[in-house]
Protein backbone atom coordinates (compact mmCIF):
# COMPACT_ATOMS: atom_id res chain seq x y z
CA UNK A 1 0.00 0.00 0.00
CA UNK A 2 1.18 3.48 -0.83
CA UNK A 3 1.29 6.69 1.49
CA UNK A 4 1.94 9.92 0.66
CA UNK A 5 4.44 11.60 3.52
CA UNK A 6 6.23 14.91 4.04
CA UNK A 7 9.37 15.04 6.86
CA UNK A 8 11.60 17.74 7.33
CA UNK A 9 15.01 16.01 7.51
CA UNK A 10 18.10 18.70 8.37
CA UNK A 11 15.82 21.53 7.71
CA UNK A 12 14.94 20.24 4.40
CA UNK A 13 11.46 19.77 3.75
CA UNK A 14 10.51 16.58 1.76
CA UNK A 15 8.01 14.94 0.48
CA UNK A 16 7.60 11.44 -1.17
CA UNK A 17 5.47 8.54 -1.93
CA UNK A 18 6.36 5.33 -0.01
CA UNK A 19 5.26 1.19 0.39
CA UNK A 20 4.15 1.77 4.41
CA UNK A 21 6.24 -1.22 4.35
CA UNK A 22 9.56 1.25 4.46
CA UNK A 23 11.45 1.87 7.48
CA UNK A 24 12.32 5.46 8.43
CA UNK A 25 15.47 4.14 7.56
CA UNK A 26 15.09 2.72 4.43
CA UNK A 27 12.80 6.04 3.26
CA UNK A 28 16.33 8.15 4.27
CA UNK A 29 18.56 6.29 2.54
CA UNK A 30 17.18 4.34 -0.05
CA UNK A 31 14.69 7.25 -1.42
CA UNK A 32 15.86 10.98 -0.07
CA UNK A 33 19.59 9.66 -0.66
CA UNK A 34 20.06 10.67 3.11
CA UNK A 35 23.25 8.15 3.88
CA UNK A 36 24.16 9.64 6.74
CA UNK A 37 22.49 7.36 9.27
CA UNK A 38 23.70 3.79 9.00
CA UNK A 39 22.10 0.24 8.76
CA UNK A 40 23.78 -2.32 11.38
CA UNK A 41 21.32 -4.20 12.32
CA UNK A 42 18.19 -4.03 10.86
CA UNK A 43 16.72 -5.08 14.02
CA UNK A 44 17.17 -2.29 16.94
CA UNK A 45 20.23 -3.97 18.34
CA UNK A 46 22.92 -1.78 17.30
CA UNK A 47 22.46 1.83 17.27
CA UNK A 48 24.17 2.62 13.78
CA UNK A 49 20.69 4.11 12.38
CA UNK A 50 19.94 6.61 15.50
CA UNK A 51 18.55 9.97 14.32
CA UNK A 52 16.79 12.56 16.29
CA UNK A 53 13.62 12.44 15.62
CA UNK A 54 11.28 15.49 16.76
CA UNK A 55 14.29 16.58 18.82
CA UNK A 56 14.99 13.46 20.93
CA UNK A 57 17.78 10.08 19.80
CA UNK A 58 15.62 7.14 18.13
CA UNK A 59 16.36 4.06 16.10
CA UNK A 60 14.72 4.69 12.69
CA UNK A 61 15.40 0.63 11.46
CA UNK A 62 12.17 0.27 13.60
CA UNK A 63 10.25 2.89 12.86
CA UNK A 64 7.32 2.68 10.35
CA UNK A 65 8.12 6.48 7.65
CA UNK A 66 4.03 6.52 7.40
CA UNK A 67 4.20 6.56 11.15
CA UNK A 68 6.36 9.40 11.04
CA UNK A 69 4.23 11.71 8.76
CA UNK A 70 5.59 15.43 9.19
CA UNK A 71 8.27 14.92 11.62
CA UNK A 72 11.51 16.76 12.36
CA UNK A 73 14.57 14.43 11.48
CA UNK A 74 18.03 15.50 12.26
CA UNK A 75 21.03 13.21 11.00
CA UNK A 76 24.37 14.02 12.06
CA UNK A 77 25.25 15.23 8.76
CA UNK A 78 22.94 18.19 9.89
CA UNK A 79 24.26 19.19 13.19
CA UNK A 80 27.06 21.22 12.02
CA UNK A 81 26.41 24.97 12.30
CA UNK A 82 27.42 26.38 8.97
CA UNK A 83 31.15 25.55 8.46
CA UNK A 84 31.56 24.85 11.55
CA UNK A 85 31.46 21.73 13.37
CA UNK A 86 29.28 20.03 16.29
CA UNK A 87 31.28 20.19 19.07
CA UNK A 88 30.51 16.55 19.43
CA UNK A 89 31.72 16.05 16.13
CA UNK A 90 34.99 18.22 16.61
CA UNK A 91 35.26 16.42 19.99
CA UNK A 92 34.97 12.54 17.70
CA UNK A 93 37.56 13.85 15.59
CA UNK A 94 39.96 15.47 18.11
CA UNK A 95 39.97 12.27 20.01
CA UNK A 96 39.48 9.61 17.64
CA UNK A 97 36.58 8.00 18.44
CA UNK A 98 36.13 6.17 15.53
CA UNK A 99 37.87 3.63 13.29
CA UNK A 100 36.18 2.78 10.28
CA UNK A 101 33.72 4.99 11.25
CA UNK A 102 30.86 3.39 10.83
CA UNK A 103 28.92 3.36 13.73
CA UNK A 104 29.50 7.32 14.38
CA UNK A 105 26.74 8.95 13.07
CA UNK A 106 24.48 6.93 15.04
CA UNK A 107 26.84 7.61 17.80
CA UNK A 108 26.95 11.17 17.39
CA UNK A 109 23.14 11.72 17.18
CA UNK A 110 23.03 9.39 20.21
CA UNK A 111 25.56 11.32 22.45
CA UNK A 112 23.59 14.74 21.51
CA UNK A 113 19.82 13.11 22.20
CA UNK A 114 21.60 12.00 25.81
CA UNK A 115 23.27 15.09 26.52
CA UNK A 116 19.94 16.64 26.13
CA UNK A 117 18.57 13.81 28.50
CA UNK A 118 21.49 14.34 31.22
CA UNK A 119 20.58 18.52 31.15
CA UNK A 120 16.73 17.75 31.52
CA UNK A 121 18.20 15.71 34.88
CA UNK A 122 16.90 11.94 33.34
CA UNK A 123 18.19 9.35 35.91
CA UNK A 124 20.27 6.34 33.89
CA UNK A 125 20.35 2.80 35.48
CA UNK A 126 23.60 3.32 37.12
CA UNK A 127 22.60 7.19 38.67
CA UNK A 128 23.22 6.72 42.70
CA UNK A 129 21.90 9.57 43.45
CA UNK A 130 17.92 9.51 44.16
CA UNK A 131 16.88 13.43 43.35
CA UNK A 132 18.71 12.63 39.88
CA UNK A 133 22.36 12.52 38.23
CA UNK A 134 24.70 14.91 39.71
CA UNK A 135 27.54 14.55 37.11
CA UNK A 136 27.95 12.75 33.77
CA UNK A 137 31.40 10.45 35.14
CA UNK A 138 32.76 7.48 32.67
CA UNK A 139 30.02 4.65 34.25
CA UNK A 140 27.01 6.99 33.41
CA UNK A 141 28.27 8.07 29.82
CA UNK A 142 29.02 4.16 29.38
CA UNK A 143 25.73 3.11 30.45
CA UNK A 144 23.87 5.81 28.30
CA UNK A 145 25.37 5.07 25.18
CA UNK A 146 24.88 1.72 25.45
CA UNK A 147 22.48 1.40 22.85
CA UNK A 148 25.40 2.16 20.02
CA UNK A 149 27.34 -0.84 19.38
CA UNK A 150 30.79 -0.15 17.81
CA UNK A 151 32.02 -2.86 15.70
CA UNK A 152 35.80 -1.61 15.79
CA UNK A 153 35.72 -1.39 19.87
CA UNK A 154 36.67 2.22 19.55
CA UNK A 155 34.66 2.53 23.09
CA UNK A 156 37.66 4.11 24.88
CA UNK A 157 37.81 7.09 22.66
CA UNK A 158 34.43 7.16 22.22
CA UNK A 159 33.61 8.23 26.26
CA UNK A 160 36.96 10.29 25.61
CA UNK A 161 35.08 12.35 22.81
CA UNK A 162 31.40 12.69 25.26
CA UNK A 163 33.50 13.50 28.16
CA UNK A 164 35.20 16.69 26.40
CA UNK A 165 32.14 17.65 25.33
CA UNK A 166 29.96 16.57 28.81
CA UNK A 167 28.95 19.59 31.38
CA UNK B 1 6.90 -8.49 4.92
CA UNK B 2 3.44 -8.22 3.69
CA UNK B 3 1.63 -5.34 2.14
CA UNK B 4 -0.28 -3.56 5.08
CA UNK B 5 -3.01 -0.68 4.98
CA UNK B 6 -2.11 2.33 7.76
CA UNK B 7 -4.09 4.35 9.87
CA UNK B 8 -3.91 6.83 12.71
CA UNK B 9 -6.60 6.36 14.99
CA UNK B 10 -8.77 9.24 15.95
CA UNK B 11 -10.24 8.01 19.01
CA UNK B 12 -9.86 5.05 21.21
CA UNK B 13 -13.38 3.71 20.82
CA UNK B 14 -12.56 3.69 16.82
CA UNK B 15 -9.55 2.03 17.06
CA UNK B 16 -11.01 -0.75 18.89
CA UNK B 17 -14.24 -0.91 16.44
CA UNK B 18 -11.47 -1.16 13.34
CA UNK B 19 -9.26 -3.32 14.74
CA UNK B 20 -12.11 -6.14 16.58
CA UNK B 21 -13.84 -5.88 12.86
CA UNK B 22 -10.50 -7.16 10.92
CA UNK B 23 -9.17 -10.30 12.13
CA UNK B 24 -5.81 -9.35 10.81
CA UNK B 25 -5.23 -5.66 12.33
CA UNK B 26 -3.37 -5.05 15.02
CA UNK B 27 -2.33 -1.71 17.02
CA UNK B 28 0.96 -0.04 16.47
CA UNK B 29 2.93 1.87 19.53
CA UNK B 30 6.45 2.56 18.90
CA UNK B 31 6.88 -0.58 16.94
CA UNK B 32 10.31 -1.75 18.17
CA UNK B 33 8.90 -4.84 18.86
CA UNK B 34 5.86 -5.28 16.22
CA UNK B 35 8.15 -4.54 13.14
CA UNK B 36 10.83 -6.43 14.25
CA UNK B 37 8.44 -9.40 14.09
CA UNK B 38 7.24 -8.19 10.70
CA UNK B 39 10.51 -8.05 9.37
CA UNK B 40 10.95 -11.39 10.76
CA UNK B 41 8.18 -12.96 9.41
CA UNK B 42 6.65 -14.27 13.01
CA UNK B 43 3.90 -11.21 12.53
CA UNK B 44 2.12 -10.84 9.79
CA UNK B 45 -0.51 -8.06 10.20
CA UNK B 46 -2.81 -6.30 7.32
CA UNK B 47 -3.33 -3.51 8.78
CA UNK B 48 -1.89 -1.10 11.50
CA UNK B 49 -4.02 1.22 13.90
CA UNK B 50 -1.34 3.49 15.44
CA UNK B 51 -2.13 4.46 18.77
CA UNK B 52 0.36 6.82 19.63
CA UNK B 53 -1.19 10.05 18.97
CA UNK B 54 -4.23 8.90 21.35
CA UNK B 55 -4.73 10.85 24.47
CA UNK B 56 -3.37 8.62 26.39
CA UNK B 57 0.00 10.03 27.41
CA UNK B 58 0.00 11.50 30.62
CA UNK B 59 0.94 9.99 34.33
CA UNK B 60 -1.80 11.33 36.53
CA UNK B 61 -2.34 11.06 40.47
CA UNK B 62 -5.38 8.88 41.34
CA UNK B 63 -8.14 9.87 43.94
CA UNK B 64 -6.65 7.35 46.95
CA UNK B 65 -2.76 8.17 46.07
CA UNK B 66 -2.39 5.95 43.00
CA UNK B 67 -0.91 6.80 39.57
CA UNK B 68 -2.44 6.40 36.18
CA UNK B 69 0.38 5.79 33.59
CA UNK B 70 -1.30 6.40 30.04
CA UNK B 71 -1.00 3.48 27.10
CA UNK B 72 1.41 5.21 25.08
CA UNK B 73 3.37 7.34 27.07
CA UNK B 74 7.17 6.41 26.26
CA UNK B 75 9.94 4.35 28.57
CA UNK B 76 11.79 6.60 29.06
CA UNK B 77 9.44 9.76 29.91
CA UNK B 78 7.97 7.19 32.57
CA UNK B 79 11.16 6.06 33.96
CA UNK B 80 12.18 10.02 34.35
CA UNK B 81 8.96 11.00 35.94
CA UNK B 82 9.67 12.81 39.46
CA UNK B 83 6.61 11.08 41.12
CA UNK B 84 6.84 7.91 39.33
CA UNK B 85 10.85 8.03 40.44
CA UNK B 86 9.77 9.45 44.20
CA UNK B 87 7.05 6.88 45.36
CA UNK B 88 7.83 4.06 42.91
CA UNK B 89 11.84 4.01 42.19
CA UNK B 90 11.01 0.02 41.48
CA UNK B 91 9.78 0.79 38.11
CA UNK B 92 11.75 3.70 37.23
CA UNK B 93 14.65 1.48 37.64
CA UNK B 94 13.38 -1.60 35.96
CA UNK B 95 12.63 0.64 33.03
CA UNK B 96 16.26 1.86 33.12
CA UNK B 97 17.06 -1.41 33.07
CA UNK B 98 15.64 -2.64 29.73
CA UNK B 99 16.68 -1.57 25.94
CA UNK B 100 18.83 1.51 25.32
CA UNK B 101 17.80 5.27 25.53
CA UNK B 102 16.83 5.22 22.15
CA UNK B 103 14.58 2.61 22.17
CA UNK B 104 13.01 3.76 25.53
CA UNK B 105 12.46 7.05 23.43
CA UNK B 106 9.76 5.01 21.05
CA UNK B 107 8.61 2.09 23.22
CA UNK B 108 5.14 2.97 25.01
CA UNK B 109 3.70 1.36 27.81
CA UNK B 110 1.21 -0.68 26.00
CA UNK B 111 3.22 -1.81 23.55
CA UNK B 112 5.94 -2.72 26.56
CA UNK B 113 3.63 -4.87 28.19
CA UNK B 114 2.57 -6.74 25.31
CA UNK B 115 6.02 -7.34 23.78
CA UNK B 116 6.54 -11.12 23.13
CA UNK B 117 9.25 -13.79 24.47
CA UNK B 118 12.47 -13.54 23.17
CA UNK B 119 12.63 -17.15 22.55
CA UNK B 120 15.29 -17.99 19.67
CA UNK B 121 12.78 -20.21 18.35
CA UNK B 122 9.84 -18.08 18.32
CA UNK B 123 12.04 -15.65 16.26
CA UNK B 124 12.88 -17.91 13.77
CA UNK B 125 10.42 -19.23 11.46
CA UNK B 126 12.29 -21.98 10.28
CA UNK B 127 11.91 -23.81 13.75
CA UNK B 128 8.77 -25.04 15.05
CA UNK B 129 7.08 -22.75 18.23
CA UNK B 130 4.07 -23.63 19.51
CA UNK B 131 3.30 -20.15 20.79
CA UNK B 132 3.93 -19.37 16.78
CA UNK B 133 2.26 -22.32 15.23
CA UNK B 134 0.03 -24.21 17.96
CA UNK B 135 0.28 -27.75 17.29
CA UNK B 136 3.68 -27.40 15.52
CA UNK B 137 5.86 -28.57 18.82
CA UNK B 138 8.54 -26.61 20.74
CA UNK B 139 11.81 -26.39 19.28
CA UNK B 140 13.15 -25.08 22.75
CA UNK B 141 12.34 -28.52 24.94
CA UNK B 142 14.73 -30.44 23.44
CA UNK B 143 16.84 -27.44 21.94
CA UNK B 144 18.78 -24.68 23.97
CA UNK B 145 17.19 -23.51 27.18
CA UNK B 146 19.72 -21.21 28.39
CA UNK B 147 17.42 -18.47 28.92
CA UNK B 148 13.68 -20.53 29.32
CA UNK B 149 11.84 -20.85 32.66
CA UNK B 150 12.21 -22.25 35.59
CA UNK B 151 8.67 -21.50 36.75
CA UNK B 152 5.13 -22.32 35.45
CA UNK B 153 6.15 -23.80 31.85
CA UNK B 154 4.48 -26.43 30.42
CA UNK B 155 5.41 -28.83 27.68
CA UNK B 156 3.80 -26.96 24.99
CA UNK B 157 6.47 -24.41 26.00
CA UNK B 158 9.07 -23.12 28.05
CA UNK B 159 9.52 -19.32 26.81
CA UNK B 160 10.04 -16.63 29.50
CA UNK B 161 8.40 -13.02 29.29
CA UNK B 162 10.86 -9.98 28.27
CA UNK B 163 9.70 -7.25 30.12
CA UNK B 164 11.32 -5.49 33.01
CA UNK B 165 8.78 -2.76 33.55
CA UNK B 166 6.13 -5.73 33.73
CA UNK B 167 7.83 -7.34 36.73
CA UNK B 168 7.95 -4.01 38.62
CA UNK B 169 4.27 -3.61 37.89
CA UNK B 170 3.30 -6.98 39.66
CA UNK B 171 5.09 -6.21 42.41
CA UNK B 172 2.93 -2.85 42.84
CA UNK B 173 -0.05 -4.51 41.86
CA UNK B 174 -0.98 -2.81 38.89
CA UNK B 175 -4.00 -3.02 37.33
CA UNK B 176 -4.57 -2.61 33.15
CA UNK B 177 -7.51 -0.34 32.08
CA UNK B 178 -8.89 -1.82 28.59
CA UNK B 179 -10.99 -0.45 26.39
CA UNK B 180 -13.15 -3.40 24.50
CA UNK B 181 -16.10 -3.13 21.89
CA UNK B 182 -18.09 -3.74 24.83
CA UNK B 183 -16.23 -0.98 27.45
CA UNK B 184 -13.67 -0.62 29.80
CA UNK B 185 -12.48 -3.27 31.66
CA UNK B 186 -10.07 -3.28 34.64
CA UNK B 187 -7.44 -6.45 34.68
CA UNK B 188 -5.22 -6.88 37.79
CA UNK B 189 -1.81 -7.04 35.88
CA UNK B 190 -0.58 -10.55 37.66
CA UNK B 191 -3.99 -11.97 36.03
CA UNK B 192 -3.10 -10.16 33.08
CA UNK B 193 -0.20 -12.21 31.68
CA UNK B 194 -0.94 -15.98 31.29
CA UNK B 195 1.27 -18.98 32.01
CA UNK B 196 1.86 -21.15 29.11
CA UNK B 197 -0.58 -24.21 29.98
CA UNK B 198 -2.21 -25.82 26.21
CA UNK B 199 -2.50 -22.38 24.80
CA UNK B 200 0.99 -20.45 24.40
CA UNK B 201 0.62 -18.86 21.58
CA UNK B 202 -1.83 -16.79 24.27
CA UNK B 203 0.05 -14.56 25.88
CA UNK B 204 -2.20 -12.24 27.96
CA UNK B 205 -5.92 -12.53 28.20
CA UNK B 206 -6.48 -9.75 26.11
CA UNK B 207 -9.33 -10.32 23.28
CA UNK B 208 -8.54 -9.06 19.37
CA UNK B 209 -9.27 -5.97 19.30
CA UNK B 210 -9.06 -4.82 23.00
CA UNK B 211 -7.08 -1.29 23.32
CA UNK B 212 -5.04 -0.80 26.55
CA UNK B 213 -5.45 2.64 27.35
CA UNK B 214 -3.48 2.95 31.02
CA UNK B 215 -2.04 1.11 33.88
CA UNK B 216 -3.24 1.83 36.98
CA UNK B 217 -0.59 1.98 39.81
CA UNK B 218 -2.42 2.07 43.14
CA UNK B 219 -1.12 3.91 46.24
CA UNK B 220 2.29 1.58 48.25
CA UNK B 221 3.43 4.28 50.67
CA UNK B 222 6.32 1.49 51.30
CA UNK B 223 6.93 1.40 47.85
CA UNK B 224 9.84 4.51 48.40
CA UNK B 225 11.65 1.61 49.90
CA UNK B 226 12.06 -0.24 46.54
CA UNK B 227 14.36 -1.96 43.78
CA UNK B 228 15.12 -3.75 40.74
CA UNK B 229 17.79 -5.51 40.11
CA UNK B 230 18.67 -7.06 36.77
CA UNK B 231 21.01 -9.91 36.03
CA UNK B 232 22.06 -10.34 33.01
CA UNK B 233 25.47 -11.34 30.55
CA UNK B 234 26.83 -7.69 29.92
CA UNK B 235 26.51 -4.57 32.11
CA UNK B 236 23.62 -3.21 29.73
CA UNK B 237 21.37 -3.63 26.50
CA UNK B 238 20.48 -7.35 27.48
CA UNK B 239 17.57 -8.81 28.61
CA UNK B 240 17.24 -10.48 31.89
CA UNK B 241 18.47 -14.09 33.16
CA UNK B 242 16.82 -13.20 36.24
CA UNK B 243 15.32 -10.01 37.81
CA UNK B 244 13.73 -9.00 41.10
CA UNK B 245 11.42 -6.44 41.90
CA UNK B 246 10.40 -5.55 45.94
CA UNK B 247 9.33 -4.19 48.05
CA UNK B 248 9.59 -3.79 52.19
CA UNK B 249 7.97 -2.31 55.06
CA UNK B 250 9.75 -2.91 57.88
CA UNK B 251 9.12 -1.55 61.30
CA UNK B 252 11.54 -2.25 64.51
CA UNK B 253 13.56 -4.88 62.81
CA UNK B 254 10.32 -7.21 61.46
CA UNK B 255 9.61 -7.11 58.20
CA UNK B 256 5.22 -5.69 57.87
CA UNK B 257 4.45 -6.25 54.70
CA UNK B 258 6.82 -7.36 51.48
CA UNK B 259 6.14 -7.20 47.37
CA UNK B 260 8.40 -9.49 45.34
CA UNK B 261 8.00 -10.48 42.00
CA UNK B 262 10.38 -11.82 39.95
CA UNK B 263 11.37 -11.71 35.91
CA UNK B 264 13.40 -14.48 33.40
CA UNK B 265 12.04 -16.76 35.21
CA UNK B 266 8.77 -17.55 33.72
CA UNK B 267 6.32 -17.03 30.35
CA UNK B 268 4.51 -14.49 33.18
CA UNK B 269 6.05 -11.72 35.38
CA UNK B 270 5.98 -13.77 38.67
CA UNK B 271 4.62 -12.02 41.56
CA UNK B 272 5.77 -14.38 44.67
CA UNK B 273 3.76 -14.62 47.00
CA UNK B 274 4.99 -17.66 48.54
CA UNK B 275 8.31 -15.75 49.30
CA UNK B 276 5.80 -12.53 50.82
CA UNK B 277 3.93 -14.98 53.05
CA UNK B 278 7.67 -16.12 54.68
CA UNK B 279 8.63 -12.54 55.00
CA UNK B 280 5.37 -11.16 56.78
CA UNK B 281 5.84 -10.54 60.63
CA UNK B 282 9.35 -12.08 60.21
CA UNK B 283 12.48 -10.43 61.80
CA UNK B 284 14.30 -8.57 58.71
CA UNK B 285 17.25 -10.64 59.00
CA UNK B 286 19.63 -12.50 56.37
CA UNK B 287 17.83 -15.78 57.36
CA UNK B 288 14.17 -14.52 57.09
CA UNK B 289 15.45 -13.56 53.16
CA UNK B 290 16.71 -16.75 52.52
CA UNK B 291 13.81 -18.69 53.99
CA UNK B 292 11.62 -16.46 51.64
CA UNK B 293 13.71 -17.05 48.67
CA UNK B 294 13.87 -20.80 49.15
CA UNK B 295 10.18 -20.87 49.46
CA UNK B 296 9.39 -19.39 46.36
CA UNK B 297 11.82 -21.15 44.48
CA UNK B 298 10.99 -25.06 46.07
CA UNK B 299 8.44 -24.73 43.18
CA UNK B 300 11.35 -24.66 40.55
CA UNK B 301 11.69 -26.61 37.65
CA UNK B 302 14.95 -25.74 35.94
CA UNK B 303 15.45 -27.57 31.93
CA UNK B 304 18.92 -29.13 30.94
CA UNK B 305 20.74 -25.76 30.31
CA UNK B 306 18.71 -23.10 32.84
CA UNK B 307 19.44 -25.03 36.58
CA UNK B 308 21.89 -21.91 37.16
CA UNK B 309 18.90 -19.82 37.21
CA UNK B 310 17.84 -21.51 40.32
CA UNK B 311 20.55 -20.47 42.60
CA UNK B 312 20.83 -17.29 40.47
CA UNK B 313 16.94 -16.01 41.71
CA UNK B 314 17.76 -16.82 45.11
CA UNK B 315 20.60 -15.17 45.64
CA UNK B 316 19.29 -12.06 43.68
CA UNK B 317 16.19 -12.05 45.96
CA UNK B 318 17.94 -12.31 49.07
CA UNK B 319 20.43 -9.81 48.26
CA UNK B 320 18.00 -7.16 47.02
CA UNK B 321 16.10 -7.51 50.45
CA UNK B 322 19.38 -6.88 52.50
CA UNK B 323 20.17 -4.02 51.08
CA UNK B 324 15.92 -2.72 51.29
CA UNK B 325 16.70 -3.72 54.78
CA UNK B 326 19.67 -1.65 55.26
CA UNK B 327 18.26 1.48 54.15
CA UNK B 328 16.54 3.74 56.19
CA UNK B 329 12.96 3.92 56.23
CA UNK B 330 11.80 6.49 53.14
CA UNK B 331 15.35 7.23 51.96
CA UNK B 332 16.68 5.49 48.96
CA UNK B 333 20.57 5.44 49.44
CA UNK B 334 21.89 2.93 46.50
CA UNK B 335 24.90 0.85 47.65
C1 LIG C 1 17.43 -4.58 20.88
C2 LIG C 1 16.31 -4.55 21.86
C3 LIG C 1 16.57 -4.72 23.21
C4 LIG C 1 15.53 -4.69 24.13
N1 LIG C 1 15.81 -4.90 25.45
C5 LIG C 1 14.79 -4.91 26.36
C6 LIG C 1 15.04 -5.15 27.74
O1 LIG C 1 16.18 -5.33 28.16
N2 LIG C 1 13.98 -5.16 28.59
C7 LIG C 1 12.70 -4.95 28.16
O2 LIG C 1 11.78 -4.96 28.97
N3 LIG C 1 12.44 -4.74 26.86
C8 LIG C 1 13.45 -4.72 25.96
N4 LIG C 1 13.18 -4.53 24.64
C9 LIG C 1 11.79 -4.54 24.20
C10 LIG C 1 11.12 -3.19 24.23
O3 LIG C 1 10.92 -2.81 25.57
C11 LIG C 1 9.79 -3.37 23.51
O4 LIG C 1 10.05 -3.59 22.16
C12 LIG C 1 8.89 -2.15 23.65
O5 LIG C 1 8.58 -1.90 25.01
C13 LIG C 1 7.60 -2.35 22.89
O6 LIG C 1 6.86 -1.15 22.89
P1 LIG C 1 6.33 -0.51 21.51
O7 LIG C 1 5.49 0.65 21.86
O8 LIG C 1 7.44 -0.28 20.57
O9 LIG C 1 5.41 -1.71 21.01
P2 LIG C 1 5.02 -2.17 19.54
O10 LIG C 1 6.15 -2.89 18.92
O11 LIG C 1 4.42 -1.05 18.78
O12 LIG C 1 3.86 -3.18 19.90
C14 LIG C 1 4.07 -4.39 20.61
C15 LIG C 1 2.73 -5.13 20.70
O13 LIG C 1 1.80 -4.41 21.47
C16 LIG C 1 0.62 -4.12 20.74
N5 LIG C 1 0.18 -2.82 21.22
C17 LIG C 1 0.91 -1.66 21.26
N6 LIG C 1 0.24 -0.70 21.92
C18 LIG C 1 -0.96 -1.25 22.31
C19 LIG C 1 -2.08 -0.77 23.04
N7 LIG C 1 -2.14 0.48 23.53
N8 LIG C 1 -3.13 -1.61 23.25
C20 LIG C 1 -3.10 -2.88 22.77
N9 LIG C 1 -2.07 -3.38 22.06
C21 LIG C 1 -0.99 -2.58 21.85
C22 LIG C 1 1.02 -4.22 19.31
O14 LIG C 1 -0.08 -4.57 18.48
C23 LIG C 1 2.07 -5.31 19.35
O15 LIG C 1 1.44 -6.57 19.35
C24 LIG C 1 14.20 -4.50 23.70
C25 LIG C 1 13.93 -4.30 22.34
C26 LIG C 1 14.97 -4.33 21.42
C27 LIG C 1 14.65 -4.12 19.98
S1 LIG D 1 9.49 -22.24 24.35
FE1 LIG D 1 7.52 -21.47 23.60
S2 LIG D 1 8.15 -19.78 22.28
FE2 LIG D 1 9.99 -21.07 22.52
S3 LIG D 1 9.89 -22.63 20.86
FE3 LIG D 1 8.84 -23.52 22.60
S4 LIG D 1 6.70 -22.99 22.18
FE4 LIG D 1 7.92 -21.59 20.95
S1 LIG E 1 20.32 -0.60 12.32
FE1 LIG E 1 18.92 0.22 13.72
S2 LIG E 1 19.69 -0.45 15.61
FE2 LIG E 1 20.97 -1.49 14.20
S1 LIG F 1 34.21 2.92 14.30
FE1 LIG F 1 33.93 1.08 13.21
S2 LIG F 1 32.05 0.37 14.09
FE2 LIG F 1 32.55 2.02 15.38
Amino acid sequence: MQAQITLSVDGEQRSLTIDTRTTLLDALRERLGVTSPKKGCDHGQCGACTVLLDGRRANTCLALAVAHDGARITTAAGLEDGDNLHPLQQAFIDHDGFQCGYCTPGQICSAVGMLDEFEAGHPSHVTQDPTGPQQLDDDEIRERMSGNLCRCGAYANIVAAIRAVAP
Amino acid sequence: MIPFDYQRAADGASAVATVTRRPGAAFLGGGTNLVDHMKLGVADPDLLVDVTRLPYDAIEQLPGGGVRIGATVRNSDLAADPLIRSRYPVLSEALLAGASGQLRNLATTGGNLLQRTRCVYFQDVTTPCNKRQPGAGCSAIDGWTRNHAILGASEHCVATHPSDMAVAMAALDAAVVVLGADGERSIPLVDFHRLPGDEPQRDTVLEHGELITAVDVPALGFAVRSAYRKVRDRASYAFALVSVAAALDIDGGVVRDGRVALGGVAHKPWRATRAEERLRGAPADDATFAAAADAELAQARPLRDNGFKVAMARNTLVAVLRDLAARDQGTKDRP
